[in-house]
């Protein structure tokens, strides 16, 4: 039996170290990961008060019941109201979906193909391909972001280039606008959507191609007819993968994006650190967590589904 | 062995050189000699020698090289802990555990950031260095479990069971056993989690207070203003440490390797 019970040997030396195991990356992850989220969710059904902090008191247990039903009137969905009323957050959240539904299809577009090379390369090469596309990974995102502002300034290379190449007469404002965004979205994302890719299509059995050809399948036709459809786990991990972080992004549409359209990671950066309300800004963290919690759970549904299926 | 046809050929070396041009062409503006970014003036390290003048910027990237160190430390003994606990003990709460360890992960960095510092406020606790270590590694920790988990899954626990057999105690087990076993994913752990600590701009800038500039805040606060030769210097030391720790890293693996293939053999 591989799995011991931590209970096996209560007061044993054993049960002490196990939980001790157990009980330091718990408690750790209770105070600093679910506490603080807890805290998000009172903040925003509290309202905003004039006092610093920018919110009214946090739950004081001391004087009993009657502070805990206290407690509950005092919640308000006032700063609910206030998101759902106001054009500019319900645009906000539009834009972070459609922006992370965009560069999701065009990262599949782009990984894909490069995935399928990776896969397809000789053998003793590809553990080297998959360091080279996660290198990058490890190099600073800002500094890769920043790279790309070099490029796209309005003397920068890219525009240097294109007059040399005699494509364009005027240099083309690439900054502030939302192809830039896609720019350094679909650069910054690019492994997250390869490697689970090129792990689904590498174990693909190449004789059922092989198959297909012999009974006079093109090539292109068999790419989709087999090999897309036994890639589809991995193609739900990577747009999974993209899609989740693009929705809640702050520094690439902060850097590359212009300021007459924002999105929601922008948003609420911009209600905590400029605006000072907090409730508001928690209000806002938390939809942006349900929001993204359905495609989580969809995926998930999927899957189960699909090992049930196959059953 | 087949050879690859064009189509996939030409997919990654156009792949590749998007990955990696614009990081070259960083590093070679770097050694610019023009104050203008865009125009070259020939090879220089002025920038580099500008750099060793800017206090504010040295003393950011101490201050980015301590938190990583700590935070990445703590990281590493929560998220092997976390680990050993996800794949060798079933306990009361392993589902949601096993939530919380892995949803960091998914959680938009503006929202972890938003809720710690909500919870320093909460308990009055004075943002700084300190702050930032514990954000940090409660956003590390998960990387590090994944790591250490995949390794524990494919563990073979046969060599623990003998020294168990032989009366070896359980915490004496660990440390002369599965701990040397574990350690490349242990190491890989603690590097990704010491450049993920390093490259944080968004939960720093939340959990930061007075005196804990880091080294992303300060060139972040550098680049809203623009392009400038000195952050392309400041940007090519940060890729070479980041590769030369990834190297390293790479290197120990293969030599560790290379020691442990004729043990098992035997």
């Amino acid at each position: 039996m591989a799995k011991r019970s931590i209970r096996a040997g209560v007061g044993s030396a054993v049960s002490f170290g196990a939980k001790l195991v157990v009980a330091a990356p718990y408690l750790w992850l209770l105070g600093f990961f679910l506490v603080p989220f807890l805290i998000v969710l009172k903040i925003s059904l509290s309202e905003t008060a004039i006092a610093q902090p920018p919110y009214t008191p946090v739950l004081d247990f001391s004087a009993g019941f009657r502070s805990v039903r206290d407690f509950v009137a005092g919640l308000s969905f006032a700063n609910y109201i206030t998101i759902a009323d106001d054009h500019l957050y319900i645009l906000s959240y539009l834009k972070s979906l459609k922006v992370a539904a965009v560069s999701t299809a065009i990262l599949l577009l782009c990984g894909v193909p490069l995935a399928y090379a990776m896969a397809r390369a000789p053998r003793p090469v590809r553990p080297l391909l998959v360091t080279l596309i996660v290198l990058p990974f490890w190099t600073s995102f800002l500094i890769r972001i920043y790279a790309w502002i070099n490029i796209l300034q309005h003397d920068g290379l890219l525009n240097r280039s294109l007059i040399w190449l005699g494509l364009i007469d005027q240099p083309i404002t690439w900054l502030a606008t939302d192809t830039a965004v896609y720019i350094g979205l679909i650069y910054s994302y690019l492994p997250f959507m390869v490697l689970p890719l090129y792990a689904s299509l590498e174990k693909l059995d190449e004789t059922l191609l092989e198959a297909a050809a012999d009974l006079g399948c093109p090539r292109w036709k068999a790419f989709f007819v087999i090999t897309i459809p036994l890639a589809l786990p991995g193609l739900g991990a990577g747009a999974l993968l993209c899609f989740i972080p693009i929705v809640g992004e702050f520094v690439i549409p902060d850097l590359l994006g212009g300021s007459d359209s924002v999105m929601i990671g922008q948003t609420l950066w911009t209600e905590f650190f400029a605006d000072k309300d907090w409730p508001v800004a928690s209000a806002i963290a938390v939809v942006l967590v349900v929001l993204l919690v359905i495609p989580i759970v969809v995926y998930q549904h999927l899957q189960t589904r699909d090992i049930e299926g196959r059953r | 062995m087949r050879r690859m046809s064009f189509t996939n050929l030409s997919a990654l070396v156009l792949g590749l050189a998007f990955l990696y041009a614009p990081i070259a062409i960083l590093i070679v503006y770097s050694f610019n000699a023009s104050r203008l970014v865009t125009v070259w003036g020939g090879w220089s390290i002025r920038w580099y020698a500008a750099l060793l003048e800017d206090r504010a910027m040295i003393d950011a990237a101490l201050a980015s090289l301590g938190i990583a160190l700590v935070s990445a430390a703590l990281a590493t003994v929560l998220g092997t802990l976390a680990a050993l606990a996800l794949t060798r003990f079933r306990f009361h709460g392993r589902l949601p555990f096993s939530a919380m360890v892995y949803a960091p992960l998914v959680m938009p960095e503006v929202i972890t950031g938003l809720s710690l510092l909500l919870l320093f406020v909460a308990i009055d606790l004075d943002r700084g260095f300190f702050t930032v270590i514990i954000a940090h590694t409660t956003l590390t920790m998960c990387f590090v479990t994944i790591i250490v988990q995949s390794r524990l899954a494919n563990f073979d626990r046969s060599l623990e069971e003998a020294a168990m057999d032989l009366g070896c105690p359980p915490g004496r087990t660990f440390c002369a056993i599965t701990l040397p076993l574990i350690m490349p994913a242990v190491t890989a752990g603690f590097l990704l989690a010491f450049s993920l600590s390093l490259d944080d701009l968004v939960i720093a800038s939340f959990t930061t207070g007075p005196g804990a500039t880091t080294l992303p805040i300060r060139i972040y606060s550098e680049v809203r203003l623009g392009v400038k030769p000195e952050i392309n210097a400041v940007c090519t030391v940060f890729i070479a440490v980041v590769t030369a720790a990834v190297v390293a890293a790479s290197l120990i693996g293969k030599s560790r390797n290379r020691q442990r293939r004729p043990l098992l053999a035997s």
